[in-house]
């Protein structure tokens, strides 16, 4: 039985940091409730104070514009929802956003759609950006909210949102980027990037699920998905998740700090791993963005290899990835992101995701690079598919 | 922690999945009596089964497939099982045997048995065709409709008699159309033959 773990799977969630670790079990001590004036409560809301901060340096923020939301998801549904409200300037105006974002906000858009409210999807290119052309073509002055996403999480294409939003501003929009899979990877700051709100979470930062973060633009409009309390400025009803926010805090302190040395070493693991897989398995094609793209993800296409059986045989030898292959979730349909690009859905199904983390080491490379070649090799072996269509 | 704990499939799912049983190496050399292609590259399962026959038994069974672990583990499972079998036995064989062999499959896996069986079924097609026999079987067994989901005829009528009297309502029953929706025609085709035997109000 194999006895070595390898986790390349950073980008579905990430281990807790030791430090964050630390802080998140010494702050289970701070029981009180941050909203009560007591000693308890006030001790609790130091700790969640001093976690703003640090989430708003990250983010070149002010504190006060940082939000603090049960995760991801609910920051991109609390914003994208906001439109809806009465009072949202040019209620029902259109929203535009990408084929490429995560469902959180694709479906909540189909949501908002059936509620009256215009929606455009914007395409991308076969490296994963938004066709700016198009872009051009769907603002106008109905346009309400512009939400593009920071960094794609299959693929790792890095959008321009500065030049998106400065494009949107013209036109008197409000605009959204969820961040969530770039904060803490590349540099991210709300006033370079011109954005209105912004969404990141705190597990893919080496913290505790279950908490994010919401930069919302001091004058931004928005309105609460969560109703029934006054904690967050009444724009997020529910006890304030005090541990988790200062292990979120600690998170972010460490990520700003380790930021430019990270971004270079993940990058030189992936290009090791994509250099690797180029020469020691044929047939095969990256994904994403050549150089706008996060530096530690690495979506590689197999041809005639299907990504579940390439995923499994990988973790019976410990290493831990994820796939574009539908077969995998249950669904039968190949990743949204990579039709999006226009890859077919025979090669989306041989997808695999590599996304490393500040744990992965060039060792663990060295294994993946010493394992998957046979894998690939073993699974074609069986596969309907021959070598020589491959390469027709 | 242990890969063994982590693993989403029987044991035996995962025996099958690293040691395939009686793969296809060569399609050339095997010199099948029969063979037969299934499934869609777009949904990410495709299979091709070959058998070689005598006596009107299978003597061998081969076979490849595009798939995902639970594809290939049943089809290597259905392979095993079928050898010796008689050809009637063989068309007849269920993908509940197979998945019951391999100790079960989740749910959402079940269309990857399927095509399994399906693809051998094409394979003794294959062999009656091409020796001038009739195919006394056909009649006898489901056919797939849904070639993503593994949705058959019989399923539909089920669906059908059970209240799903729409082209939606058989979707939302089966999950058949719900992939490329290429089978839409057929399965429509089928539900007005079910209007027909059991009447459009049926409930």
């Amino acid at each position: 039985m194999n006895s070595r773990f390898v986790y390349f799977d950073n980008n579905a969630t990430t281990p807790l940091d030791p430090d964050v670790r630390e802080r998140f079990i010494q702050a289970l001590d701070l029981y009180g409730n941050p909203s009560s004036m007591h000693m308890f409560g006030r001790q609790a809301h130091e700790g969640v104070e001093w976690a703003r901060g640090e989430v708003a340096r990250l983010l070149g923020s002010l504190p006060e514009e940082i939000l603090f939301t049960g995760g991801g998801s609910e920051s991109n549904n609390t914003v994208l929802k906001s439109v809806l409200h009465p009072d949202f300037p040019r209620r029902k105006g259109k929203v535009i956003t990408t084929a490429v974002e995560h469902p959180c906000i694709l479906e909540t858009a189909a949501f908002l759609k059936r509620f009256g409210v215009p929606v455009a999807i914007l395409p991308v290119d076969s490296e994963g950006k938004i066709d700016m052309n198009r872009y051009v073509d769907e603002l106008d002055d109905s346009v309400a909210l512009v939400s593009v996403m920071l960094a794609n999480n299959e693929i790792g294409t890095i959008q321009d949102i500065a030049d998106i939003a400065k494009l949107a501003k013209q036109h008197g929009a409000y605009v959204h980027t969820d961040a969530v899979q770039g904060v803490g990877k590349i540099p991210v700051d709300v006033e370079e990037l011109q954005v209105d709100y912004l969404t990141a979470s705190a597990h893919k930062l080496y913290a505790p699920k279950g908490v994010g973060a919401l930069y919302r633009r001091k004058g931004a409009p928005l309105f609460p998905l969560i109703h029934g309390g006054h904690q967050e400025k009444g724009l997020r009803a529910g006890t304030i998740n005090g541990p988790s926010i200062i292990a979120f805090g600690c998170a972010a302190e460490k990520a700003g700090s380790l930021l430019d040395e990270e971004y270079i070493r993940l990058l030189r693991l992936r290009t090791k791993m994509r250099d690797g897989i180029l020469a020691s398995v044929p047939d095969v094609m990256i994904n994403g963005h050549p150089e706008d793209v996060l530096p530690g993800t690495l979506d590689v296409s197999f041809f005639a290899a299907e990504g579940e059986s390439i995923l499994l045989s990988l973790d019976i030898e410990g290493i831990a990835v994820s796939t574009g292959s539908a077969c995998a979730t249950g669904s039968l349909e190949p990743s949204h992101v990579l039709m999006a690009t226009g890859m077919d859905a025979e090669l989306a199904h041989g997808s695999i995701r590599f996304s490393l983390g500040r744990f992965n080491t060039e060792e663990e490379v060295d294994y993946l690079l010493e394992k998957l070649p046979p894998i690939i090799e073993r699974i074609r072996k069986m596969s309907t598919i021959s070598r020589k269509e491959v390469h027709q | 922690m242990s890969t063994k704990m982590q693993w989403v499939y029987t044991e035996k799912v995962k025996d099958h999945f690293v040691n395939p049983r009686n793969v296809l190496d060569d399609e050339d050399s095997f010199g099948a009596d029969g063979t037969g292609m299934v499934g869609s590259m777009a949904c990410g399962d495709q299979m091709l089964v070959a058998i070689k026959v005598r006596d009107g038994k299978i003597a061998e069974c081969r076979w490849k497939t595009y798939g995902c672990a639970s594809a290939i583990a049943s089809t290597s499972m259905m392979s095993e099982m079928v050898t010796g079998m008689s050809l009637e036995a063989a068309y007849h064989i269920t993908p509940k045997q197979i998945t019951e062999a391999l100790g079960g499959l989740p749910e959402h896996k079940f269309h990857c048995s399927v095509l399994g069986d399906k693809g051998l079924r094409a394979a003794i097609d294959d062999y009656l065709e091409k020796n001038g026999l009739e195919n006394p079987f056909t009649k006898s067994v489901a056919n797939i409709v849904c070639e993503c989901v593994g949705v058959t005829d019989q399923a539909i009528e089920a669906a059908f008699k059970a209240g799903a009297v729409s082209y939606e309502a058989i979707q939302t029953a089966t999950g058949a159309g719900t992939v490329c929706g290429k089978c839409r025609e057929k399965t429509e085709a089928i539900l007005e033959e079910m209007e027909h035997l059991y009447g459009k109000n049926h409930e």
